[in-house]
C-alpha cells in the first residue's frame, strides 16, 4: 500500500512533466517553426498595425461594409459564447423578428424569406468570421449606394465576393462561405484605387 | 445531397479505421511488438525507472483498483491547488486571479473523472499554466485510466482461473505514451495546419476595420484540443469549445476532431475482440453501437431540419457556425454525446427539442454507444452481462459469457454500475428542481428550463461534460452538486467493474456446447439493443416527457416561453 502511494505520486509528477510541460512546449516549437502565422492566430496587418485575425469575426454595422452575423458578445472575444436561447424561447423569437425587420429595411429587401438564415441567428462562438455568399450578395446594393459606387466599382464588388467565396473543403466538407473581414478589407481597396 | 455525402464518408472512415486502431492497441497492451515501440520504447523504460515500477509485476483487482483511486485522488488534489494558487504562479499572462474554491473543486473533479464539465470560460478564468500542467495532464491520464480499467476487465473476462489483472501503472503508461501521445502529436500538427493556435504569446490588442478595439486571446490551444478530443474529455481551451474559430477553424479540422473523439472508443471494441480471440464478438458490439448511433443521428437530423413554428423557420442557425452548417453541427452533437466527449461545435441548448433530447438520451443510456475511451467498453460489457443474465433466465440456464458463469455477485455489481449514474441524473435533478438555489440561475422558461437542469445532471452522471449552456452553474450549489454527481458517475462504475473483473478472472472457462447462448450473432445484437433501450427508456422516459417531448409538441402548436 505504501509502495503504491509513492509510485502514484512519482507517476503523477512524471506525467505532469511529460504531458503538461514537454508535450505542449515541443508542440509549440514545432508549430511556430512550421506554421508561424497560423499558430499565432492568423493575424492581419495593415500599415504595420494589427487590424484583427482572419479567423475571428469583427463587428460591422456601418452601411459601407458587409455585415457579419449577429453576435451575443458583440464580437468581443473575452469570453466567447452564444445566446443559448432554446428553440421555443420568446426572447429569441422577438430578437429574430427585429433582426429580420432591420436587415430587410436596411438592405431594401421586400420578401423577408430571402434573408439568409445566418443573418438573423447568432453564432455559436459569437466570433463566426463567415457568412454565406448569398448573404454577401444581398448586401451589395446597400454598400454600393452608401459608397456612391459607379457600375464599374459595383461589378468589382461582385467579383470580390466570387473570388473570396470558399467552396466546401475537398469538394464535400462544410458549407460554401465567405470571410466578412477579408471582404471588407478588399472593398476599402476599391475606394482607394478608383 | 452534400450533407448526406459528408455523413456517409465520416461513418465509412470510422468503420475502416476502428479495427486497425483496435489491433494496434491489442498489441500495445499484450506487450507485443508494434510500430510505436521503436519510437517511444525508451520513454516507457525511462518512466518505469523514474517511478520505480516493476513492469513484470501483476496484481489482483483490489490492488489495481487501489492504484486507480489513489492516482485519481492525487490528481484532484493537485489540480485543485493549482487553480487556487494560479495568481502566484508563472505563465499567468493575463494576470488572472485565483479561481474560487467551489469552481476549483468542480473543475478538478471534472477533469479527473474525464467529464470536463466547465462552469467557466477558459479565456478569462484559467492561466496558461493551469491549462497545461493541470487540464492537459488530466486529459491524458483520465483517458488512460479509462483505457486501463477496460483492459483490466477484458483480462478478467478472458484469463483462465487467474488472480492477476495486470499492472495499472504499466497499462496507464502504455495507453499514454503509445496510444494517446502519438495520436495527439499528429492531430495537434494537423490542427495548427488548419489554423488552430499554438503559442505562448500574450493576448493581442487589435484595432478593427471599424476602429474599435478587439482583444484577441491566444494560448497553447491546439495541443490541448488534440487530447481533449482523443481522450473523450471535451473541455475546451476557450469557452465556445470546438465552435471557436481558433479551436476548430475549418470543416476539415472539424472532420478530424469528430473522428478523433470516437476513434479510440471504437477501436477498443476490436481490441476486446483480439483478447477474446473472436472478431465476431467485436463486430457484434460494434454493430450494436453503430445501430444505436445511426438511430439517434436520424432522429436528430430529422428534428433539426423540421419546421419550428415558434421561430417560423426550418433548420435554424442559432448557436451554429457558418463554416459547419446544420448537418455537421448535428453530427457533432450526436458523436460527442454517444461518446463521453462533450466537446461541442454548436450550442446544444439551441438545438430543436428532439435533437436536444437525442443528445441527452445518448448520455443517459450510460455512455455506452462507443462511450468514453475505456469507459464505453466497460459500460457496454456491463449491459452485455445484464443481457446474458436475462437471456439465461428466459431459457432456465446458468448465464455464461465467454465461457464463464455469470453469478449472483457479478449481477449485483452490474446492477450497481447501472444504477449509479441513473441515481445522479434523476435524484439530483429532482433536488435542483425543488430548491431555490437550483432554479435561480435558469435562463430559459417552460419545459426547456427543466431540460437544462436534466441535461446538466445527465452530463455529470454520464461523465460527458457538454451542457445546455444557459444554465448558470458557477455557483456553490451547482459546482458542488455536479462535482458529487461526476464522482458517483465515474467511480460508482469503476469500482463494481473492477470487482467483476476480479471475480470473473478466477473462474474456469467451460467449453462451448450446443446449449451455449451465443453472444456474437444478430439475435444477440437485437437482444442487447432492446435491453439497452428498455432500461434507458423505463428509467428516463418520464423525465423526457416533461422536458423535450412536451416542448416539441408545444413548439408545433406555436407556443413559446
Amino acid at each position: 500500500m505504501k509502495a503504491q502511494s509513492i509510485i502514484a505520486l512519482k507517476f503523477l509528477i512524471v506525467m505532469i512533466i511529460l504531458t503538461g510541460l514537454l508535450y505542449p512546449v515541443v508542440m509549440t516549437d514545432i508549430a511556430q517553426l512550421t506554421y508561424p502565422s497560423k499558430s499565432n492566430g492568423s493575424l492581419i496587418l495593415k500599415n504595420g498595425k494589427i487590424i484583427g485575425s482572419e479567423l475571428i469575426g469583427q463587428k460591422f454595422d456601418s452601411s459601407v461594409y458587409f455585415w457579419s452575423r449577429p453576435s451575443i458578445i458583440g464580437y468581443n472575444p473575452v469570453p466567447s459564447g452564444a445566446s443559448n436561447y432554446g428553440p421555443t424561447s420568446d426572447t429569441l423569437k422577438k430578437l429574430v423578428e427585429s433582426r429580420r425587420e432591420s436587415f430587410a429595411g436596411n438592405n431594401s429587401i421586400t420578401d423577408i424569406s430571402t434573408i439568409p438564415k445566418e443573418m438573423v441567428f447568432a453564432s455559436a462562438s459569437g466570433l463566426d468570421p463567415h457568412i454565406s455568399p448569398e448573404a454577401a450578395l444581398i448586401q451589395v446594393d446597400r454598400i454600393s449606394e452608401a459608397r456612391k459606387f459607379n457600375t464599374n466599382q459595383k461589378d468589382k464588388l461582385f467579383e470580390i465576393i466570387r473570388e473570396l467565396t470558399e467552396a466546401p473543403q475537398f469538394f464535400f466538407l462544410g458549407q460554401e462561405r465567405v470571410n466578412v473581414l477579408m471582404l471588407n478589407i478588399e472593398i476599402d481597396k476599391i475606394d482607394e484605387n478608383n | 445531397m452534400n450533407d448526406a455525402i459528408q455523413l456517409i464518408i465520416f461513418l465509412l472512415v470510422l468503420i475502416a479505421i476502428a479495427p486497425l486502431i483496435g489491433k494496434f492497441m491489442a498489441k500495445v497492451f499484450m506487450g507485443e511488438n508494434h510500430i510505436m515501440k521503436p519510437v517511444f520504447g525508451w520513454l516507457e523504460k525511462m518512466i518505469y525507472r523514474l517511478t520505480g515500477i516493476d513492469s513484470n509485476e501483476e496484481c489482483n483487482w483490489t490492488t489495481y483498483l487501489f492504484g486507480v483511486l489513489l492516482f485519481n485522488l492525487y490528481g484532484i488534489v493537485f489540480l485543485f491547488l493549482l487553480q487556487m494558487l494560479q495568481a502566484f504562479l508563472p505563465l499567468n499572462n493575463e494576470n488572472l486571479p485565483n479561481v474560487s474554491w467551489h469552481l476549483s473543486i468542480n473543475t478538478a473533479v471534472s477533469f479527473v473523472t474525464n467529464t470536463n464539465w466547465q462552469s467557466y470560460s477558459g479565456e478569462n478564468t484559467m492561466s496558461y499554466l493551469v491549462q497545461m500542467l493541470g487540464l492537459t495532464v488530466q486529459n491524458f491520464v483520465s483517458a488512460g485510466t479509462g483505457i486501463s480499467v477496460a483492459i483490466a476487465l477484458i483480462r478478467g473476462l478472458t484469463r483462465k482461473t487467474a488472480d492477476s489483472l495486470g499492472s495499472f501503472w504499466v497499462d496507464l503508461t502504455r495507453s499514454v505514451i503509445y496510444v494517446l501521445l502519438p495520436l495527439a502529436i499528429v492531430l495537434t500538427f494537423l490542427l495548427v495546419g488548419q489554423g488552430a493556435i499554438q503559442t505562448f504569446s500574450h493576448s493581442i490588442k487589435a484595432t478593427t476595420l471599424q476602429g474599435t478595439e478587439q482583444i484577441i486571446p491566444l494560448g497553447p490551444a491546439a495541443s490541448q484540443i488534440a487530447i481533449k478530443q482523443l481522450g473523450t474529455n471535451g473541455g475546451g481551451f476557450f469557452g465556445a469549445n470546438s465552435a471557436h474559430p481558433f479551436e476548430n477553424p475549418t470543416p476539415f479540422s472539424n472532420f478530424l476532431e469528430m473522428l478523433a473523439l470516437i476513434i479510440i472508443s471504437a477501436g477498443l471494441v476490436f481490441t476486446y475482440g483480439h483478447y477474446a480471440r473472436s472478431k465476431r464478438q467485436a463486430w457484434a458490439i460494434f454493430l450494436t453501437m453503430f445501430i444505436l448511433l445511426a438511430i439517434g443521428l436520424g432522429v436528430s437530423l430529422w428534428s433539426e431540419y423540421s419546421h419550428n413554428t415558434v421561430l417560423n423557420i426550418s433548420g435554424n442557425m442559432e448557436g451554429k457556425e457558418t463554416r459547419f452548417g446544420i448537418a455537421n453541427s448535428v453530427l457533432f452533437s450526436v458523436i460527442t454525446t454517444v461518446t463521453s466527449c462533450g466537446a461541442v461545435n454548436a450550442m446544444h441548448d439551441s438545438l430543436s427539442p428532439l435533437s436536444g433530447m437525442v443528445s441527452m438520451f445518448n448520455i443517459m443510456l450510460g455512455e455506452i454507444i462507443f462511450g468514453g475511451v475505456g469507459s464505453g467498453l466497460y459500460g457496454i460489457i456491463i449491459f452485455i452481462l445484464l443481457t446474458v443474465f436475462i437471456a439465461g433466465l428466459m431459457v432456465g440456464r446458468t448465464p455464461e459469457f465467454l465461457g464463464k458463469k455469470v453469478e449472483a455477485f457479478e449481477m449485483k455489481m452490474t446492477i450497481l454500475a447501472i444504477l449509479a449514474p441513473s441515481i445522479v441524473i434523476k435524484l439530483f435533478t429532482a433536488i435542483a428542481c425543488s430548491v431555490p438555489a437550483g432554479l435561480a440561475t435558469l435562463t430559459n422558461a417552460g419545459p426547456h428550463g427543466f431540460s437544462e437542469i436534466l441535461y446538466a445532471f445527465s452530463s455529470a452522471g454520464g461523465n460527458n461534460g457538454s451542457a445546455f449552456g444557459a444554465l448558470g452553474t458557477n455557483n456553490i450549489f451547482y459546482n458542488m452538486m455536479l462535482a458529487s454527481g461526476m464522482i458517483i458517475g465515474r467511480f460508482g462504475i469503476i469500482v463494481p467493474v473492477m470487482a467483476i473483473a476480479g471475480s470473473m478472472a478466477k473462474k474456469r472457462i467451460t467449453p462451448e456446447s450446443s446449449g451455449t447462448f451465443r453472444t456474437d450473432n444478430w439475435l444477440f445484437v437485437m437482444m442487447l439493443i432492446s435491453i439497452i433501450l428498455i432500461v434507458g427508456g423505463l428509467t428516463f422516459f418520464p423525465a423526457m416527457v416533461l422536458g423535450p417531448i412536451v416542448e416539441h409538441f408545444l413548439m408545433n402548436l406555436g407556443v413559446g416561453f
